[in-house]
């Protein structure tokens, strides 16, 4: 049976598929739906949710649309989770692949940049890096990939190292083959199903990383982030919890759909693993 | 004395790897917009070109980055961690009345997470594809995903304000005096809500981990032979299944030492507790630069001795390690 085909088979990574494409639909119709900034005064503030059918999910405390900033905070989630993931198993794999093909002086000098990071708790090398260098949506974004590179790297060098001995890397450097080559054309392809499999969890601790910050108001207060939310709620929390309670649902909701599709993609990519063994 | 020896070999080790990351970051803040007296200065609402000159020169900035480097990292080596704008104290009295608050939820945590993670794990093990691993499988996703923070709030919500079961945040009840027996009882209900809080998403991990490798374990041949023995199941489980099953946890537990601090940061936040993770909000926020490279520092020795107890917990585990050094 074709990858695929056992992705599709497995309830898990079902579902999660079903609600990623409902969070990407959301963040696709935000614009559609509420074309307005979703961070404008809207009507009166504190609105319980169903209350006024002009504001579905109701208003926070500065009087905003709750659901136009759940459907853009979609977009901004989605956004930081794709783009910070890509920057960060870039990093990742191109660490591990060098230290774990050539071995030797460099994988020991590559590896202790990453143990640099292991041993700096990852929150907070990204509240130092938000003091540094601002907490601009663009800066949040590289920040967060800057601080959750090392275990892909690890990951990748692991594969390498098992598969720089095999025989058709042998023959590869037998036919007088450029070490960029082997590394790319050849190495690499092998290399990355566990790599694929564990973007999903990056992606999934990305949206969480940015959501905690923008919750301690750290973040750029000028998107509509799920996290900005839930840190405006805490003033009202007392009697109008629902204006933190339901971005923190979505977040939820959006990790669950990644690692789930994260989960979906290990037991398609790798079978032997699944189940009892 | 074998596992000593391997211990402070990690130890010494990690000495570089300590020092480059302080030197990293020294430089790093060196970016940051602003200085300490630029910091204080605002706070005090602005001061003249002379006196600032003065500051610059109380709290040794007037020299080039180089030499600032050099006798921070002097310092240093003396525990020194220099003195703080905003609190008026050394930073090193500073983060010890906070370590305590922040080491008792870190330990209470993770006691937790692996103490729940690891029955939930064997249990689920044991039901594997029946409907109590499908129930387990799937809370531990839910943990996964849910945001520490969001939890955090709707348990002050749920256990605070609408039930009045607990308080909703601080560290004890401030001016109550209670001694003894008393206070110990008042703290844990205080950090009833932020352990799990923080335990959550490590529960979750810990459990997954321990199914897996409990599902794993369970097919080798020396638990065959346990069994062939006649050892009942309950002693096939604990000793010979649990001690092999336990391995990747305890590896996994070192390299999350640094996200569990991280975690603190977000939860003392949540609930007001006055812990090392709070100042490092609070020194980002005021930009008291030298307080938050003393957290730093702080918070990877702290990652270092984490996983030197690993490192000594995994010998114990597996024999053939202390042995094959």
């Amino acid at each position: 049976m074709s990858a695929l085909g056992r992705f599709l088979r497995n309830p898990a990574g079902l579902i999660g598929l079903v609600l990623l494409l409902l969070v990407l639909a959301a963040a696709v119709s935000a614009s559609f739906f509420y074309p307005d900034d979703p961070l404008r005064l809207a009507g009166r503030p504190l609105q319980w949710p169903f209350a006024n059918p002009r504001f579905p999910l109701g208003t926070d405390n500065t009087g905003r649309d709750i659901a136009a900033q759940l459907l853009h905070g979609a977009r901004i989630s989605l956004l930081i989770g794709v783009v910070a993931t890509l920057l960060s198993l870039s990093i990742g794999v191109a660490v591990g692949a060098i230290a774990g093909y050539y071995g030797g002086w460099v994988d020991d000098a590559l590896m202790r940049v990453a143990e640099m990071f292991q041993i700096l708790p990852n929150f907070l090398l990204l509240l130092v890096l938000v003091a540094v260098f601002g907490s601009e949506i663009g800066t949040v974004t590289v920040a967060i990939g800057i601080v959750s590179w090392p275990a892909t790297a690890r990951l990748t060098r692991a594969e390498f190292l098992t598969l720089r001995q095999r025989e058709f890397v042998e023959a590869c450097r037998t036919l007088g083959m450029r070490d960029a080559r082997i590394i790319l054309g050849e190495i690499l392809p092998n290399a990355l199903p566990p790599v694929i499999v564990y973007a999903g969890v990056v992606m999934a601790t990305a949206i969480l990383l940015e959501s905690a910050l923008a919750f301690l108001n750290l973040s750029d207060p000028n998107v509509a982030s799920w996290g900005n939310l839930i840190g405006a709620g805490r003033a009202v929390l007392r009697v109008q919890w629902y204006v933190s309670a339901i971005p923190g649902l979505a977040i939820l909701l959006t990790v669950l759909a990644v690692s789930l599709v994260g989960q979906g993609l290990n037991d398609a990519l790798n079978p032997r693993l699944k189940g009892t063994p | 004395m074998r596992l000593l020896a391997l211990a402070s070999r990690r130890l010494l080790a990690s000495l570089p790897t300590l020092f480059l990351v302080l030197v990293g970051l020294f430089l790093l803040l060196q970016l940051a917009p602003g200085d300490t007296v630029d910091a204080l200065t605002a706070q005090i609402g602005g001061g003249d070109p002379a006196m600032m000159e003065q500051l610059r020169q109380f709290y040794g900035l007037d020299v080039s980055v180089p030499v600032q480097l050099g006798r921070y990292l002097l310092r240093l080596v003396q525990l020194d961690l220099g003195f703080s704008s905003i609190y008026g104290k050394p930073v090193a009295s500073v983060i010890l009345e906070r370590l305590p608050v922040t080491l008792l939820l870190m330990l209470s945590s993770l006691l937790l997470a692996i103490g729940a993670g690891t029955a939930l794990g064997i249990l689920a093990a044991r039901r594997v594809h029946r409907w109590p691993d499908t129930l387990i499988s799937t809370l531990g996703l839910v943990f996964y995903a849910t945001p520490s923070f969001w939890f955090g709030l709707m348990g002050i919500v749920l256990f605070s304000i609408t039930l009045g079961w607990l308080p909703p945040g601080g560290f004890e009840e401030i001016g109550a005096g209670f001694t003894g027996l008393r206070r110990v009882a008042d703290i844990a209900t205080h950090l009833l809500l932020p352990t799990v809080t923080l335990a959550l998403i490590f529960l979750a991990i810990y459990l997954r981990i321990m199914r897996a490798s409990m599902l794993e374990v369970m097919t080798q041949d020396y638990i065959r032979t346990a069994r062939a023995k006649g050892l009942g199941e309950a002693g096939v489980l604990l000793r010979h299944a649990l001690r092999n099953a336990l391995l990747p946890m305890v590896t996994l537990i070192g390299l999350q030492a640094g996200t569990l601090l991280g975690g603190a940061v977000v939860v003392e936040s949540v609930f007001a507790l006055p812990g090392l993770g709070r100042l490092a909000y609070d020194a980002v926020t005021q930009r008291d630069l030298n307080t938050l490279l003393g957290i730093v520092f702080v918070s990877a020795l702290l990652v270092i001795a984490v996983n030197l107890v690993v490192d000594l917990l995994y010998a114990r585990l597996d024999p053939r390690i202390g042995g094959r050094t």
